[in-house]
């Protein structure tokens, strides 16, 4: 006896909108189950995970900062993959657009002015859309699998910020310890309502970058370029659209605004040049894309789910003592569940009873 | 279905009200580690503090602890968030964790906060640090009556100084022994690598080393010790249990006297921020039982760890620098700045330190 999915003829609306939700709410139901085995009482496990942060103002902001570079990375990433565009190296364009971003501040720390921030910002987007445009050129040129190339280059990024920080751009005064000047305050991106908290413009630029590029994708010639090349590259041939402008357009956007998610995170919530400077956000921001189906206003959503199963991972460790990995484990149990929930959406299982000696015995 | 949903969480609403009203009439004092607790080194000899903290003052007090906290805007929040939850005392246990605690700090000037191995301090926050190099020397004569060749491999992380005071001590204690005695040094830039730590290793062996001490956090080097039947040393816990053959003492941690007396300094009232640098003597650097070791050798040791314990610092001249200019005149004690800015070899290292 064997499995096999079958593809459903139709795919339900109704479903496909609901497979979320569902898998929220069966990840929550595992979570309860996980909860309970480790002896707390998942109610009030499962209320100090999604409730308890978002009741105070401060860990709003908390969330916001969080969510800000998931977002922009994401609804970026959307473009590529609605593209067929693979970049998977979105954490290389983040540092690259963090290092680009912080020439001024750190190279020219005396530069001061209401026109520095403005400058950086652009920097940090040039700075990733350039270093996104060498796969997007190895591709175009080539035909180089832009899945190894991207990739690849997030090693050689990082390891570029590392030999920065502690080679030429170490702050002389920081003791040989591996890290850049502080930044000034002009090259600091302005927290929004620094009375309740310390969220930062980050997140305004998030917000506004996931409209646009909805408005992009669902209303201009060039978005549907975009969809078309992406589910069909031969009629959009026919319809005069060229692959590898695609290619470029696609990367250098999203390279763009990884590069704006890197020095908005440098400027606004670190303050400096560190060896590691993101906790895994262009990767994280894959699986933000995904769950937001590809659509920049779902990945706002997304964004903000993914960032409070970090927030609730905290929350969790010093209210109950369980350990850090939980927050891992529910960001894995959500992933796992929209994946299934979208298979067993697309596809149903049938059960076939292989012909031959063991399916003879198996039944 | 609403209702249930609604009477539900209200339930556990009151259940997390009942919680933090139970928790208000005892002190409460948390940690932020930078690693796991379950890493047998760094950030478990804090975790083992924490608990002494909860064993000593028993019902006085309640603990909390966030590990593996990322250096940045994830520290920030960690502390803010305790600071918030009612935390009367918070230790930050990382060096890269000092911006991050003095910003918060400045924000919550009602909460103390204690930060190690930094520099930066404030009203409200006060910094302490361990005399890792004491033990650092002891270790150095050791490998130097233990090496058959006279060749130590010594893997660091950082050229930071409390890394290179470490070599630099090490070396004193081994030349105190044997004056030839050679020191070969990897950098495998970083705190935690178990991988690279035991390629080090490894190549350290290859290359004619017969010891092995590290200021990496892992287990990986003893043991390729173990493997090899040579010797080497622990780092911040007792590493005895994974090379039970090859450890001959380890450079032990020990932070929880000195947690448990900010905390009750804290219960008292008489907190006050401070800049300790604590050592042998406090017992805040403990060296693990003298191991695989002839009695000679471990009575050696034992005399020398009495000795520092008593108040004589192993940076004591006539110390030259490695290019042959003098450091310490005889007689001369280091002081605690110019050890705390640490950024050259002593003579007789045969390396360049990375500048």
């Amino acid at each position: 006896m064997r499995l096999e999915l079958v593809k459903r003829p139709g795919r339900s609306k109704l479903f496909s909108a609901l497979s979320p939700f569902i898998a929220f709410a069966l990840t929550l139901i595992a979570g309860a189950i996980m909860f309970s085995l480790l002896g707390k009482s998942p109610l009030a496990a499962l209320h100090v995970y999604f409730i308890e942060p978002v009741t105070q103002l401060w860990q709003i902001h908390e969330l916001a900062i969080k969510a800000a570079p998931l977002i922009l990375i994401a609804v970026g990433l959307a473009v590529c993959y609605r593209a067929n565009v693979w970049n998977i190296g979105a954490e290389g364009q983040f540092v690259i657009g963090a290092i680009l971003g912080s020439v001024l501040p750190v190279v020219f720390p005396d530069t001061q002015g209401a026109w520095v921030l403005p400058l950086m910002l652009v920097m940090g987007m040039i700075g990733g859309a350039a270093y996104a445009a060498v796969p997007a050129f190895l591709k175009a040129r080539f035909n180089t699998n832009e899945i190894l190339t991207s990739l690849m280059l997030v090693y050689v990024a990082q390891l570029f910020l590392d030999w920065l920080v502690r080679g030429p751009w170490r702050d002389p005064k920081g003791f040989n310890f591996p890290q850049t000047v502080q930044f000034s305050p002009s090259a600091t991106l302005a927290e929004l309502l620094p009375m309740q908290g310390r969220a930062n413009l980050g997140i305004v630029f998030a917000l506004v970058a996931a409209v646009l590029v909805w408005v992009l994708i669902s209303k201009t010639l060039k978005g549907f370029e975009v969809r078309v090349m992406g589910s069909s590259p031969r009629a959009g041939h026919f319809a005069g659209f060229r692959l590898n402008r695609t290619v470029f357009f696609a990367f250098l956007l999203s390279g763009a605004l990884a590069g704006l998610a890197g020095i908005c995170e440098v400027s606004g919530a670190i303050g400096q040049l560190q060896p590691s400077i993101s906790p895994g956000y262009g990767f994280t921001a894959i699986v933000v894309a995904f769950l937001g189906r590809l659509n920049p206003l779902g990945i706002v959503a997304a964004g903000l789910v993914l960032a409070l199963t970090y927030l609730g991972g905290e929350s969790v460790q010093t209210a109950l003592g369980v350990s850090d990995k939980v927050a891992r484990v529910f960001q894995g149990m959500l992933l796992f569940f929209v994946l299934g929930c979208d298979t067993l959406i697309n596809y149903h299982i049938r059960v076939v009873a292989s012909p031959g000696g063991d399916g003879a015995e198996a039944s | 279905m609403k209702k249930l949903l609604f009477a539900l969480m209200t339930t556990a609403a009151a259940v997390g009200f009942a919680a933090t009203a139970e928790a208000q009439e005892k002190l409460k004092a948390c940690w932020v580690y930078v690693g796991p607790i379950g890493d047998f080194g760094y950030s478990y000899q804090h975790d083992q503090g924490r608990l002494e903290v909860e064993k000593e003052l028993g019902d006085k007090v309640e603990t909390a602890y966030l590990e593996n906290v990322a250096e940045g805007p994830d520290a920030e929040r960690a502390f803010e968030r305790f600071a918030r939850e009612g935390c009367k005392i918070i230790f930050g246990t990382s060096f890269g964790f000092m911006d991050a605690e003095l910003k918060v700090a400045g924000k919550f000037p009602d909460v103390k906060f204690e930060h190690a191995t930094g520099f930066k301090t404030a009203e409200n926050m006060g910094i302490y640090n361990a005399r890792f190099y004491e033990g650092r020397y002891v270790m150095g004569q050791i490998a130097a009556k233990m090496s058959k060749k006279g060749v130590a491999g010594y893997i660091v992380s950082f050229p930071i100084p409390e890394v290179v005071m470490g070599i630099n001590a090490f070396m004193l204690g081994a030349q105190s022994v044997n004056p030839d005695f050679k020191l070969k040094i990897v950098w495998v830039n970083s705190w935690f690598d178990p991988g690279k730590e035991a390629d080090a290793a490894k190549a350290l062996f290859d290359q004619g080393a017969d010891i092995i001490t590290q200021h990496t956090d892992s287990t990986a080097a003893l043991q390729v010790a173990e493997e090899r039947g040579l010797l080497g040393f622990g780092q911040s816990s007792d590493m005895i249990k994974f090379a039970p053959k090859a450890q001959l003492t380890s450079n032990t941690d020990n932070w929880g006297p000195y947690y448990v007396e900010r905390v009750k300094a804290v219960l008292d009232g008489t907190w006050k921020s401070d800049d300790v640098w604590l050592g042998i003597k406090d017992k805040a650097v403990l060296l693990s039982p003298f191991t695989n070791m002839p009695d000679d050798v471990k009575a050696m040791a034992e005399a020398a760890e009495k000795k520092i314990a008593d108040g004589w610092n192993p940076f004591t001249g006539p110390i030259a620098k490695q290019d042959g200019s003098e450091f310490l005149k005889d007689g001369e004690v280091a002081d605690d700045k110019t050890l705390l800015g640490m950024n050259f070899y002593i003579k007789g290292i045969d390396d360049k330190l990375p500048q």
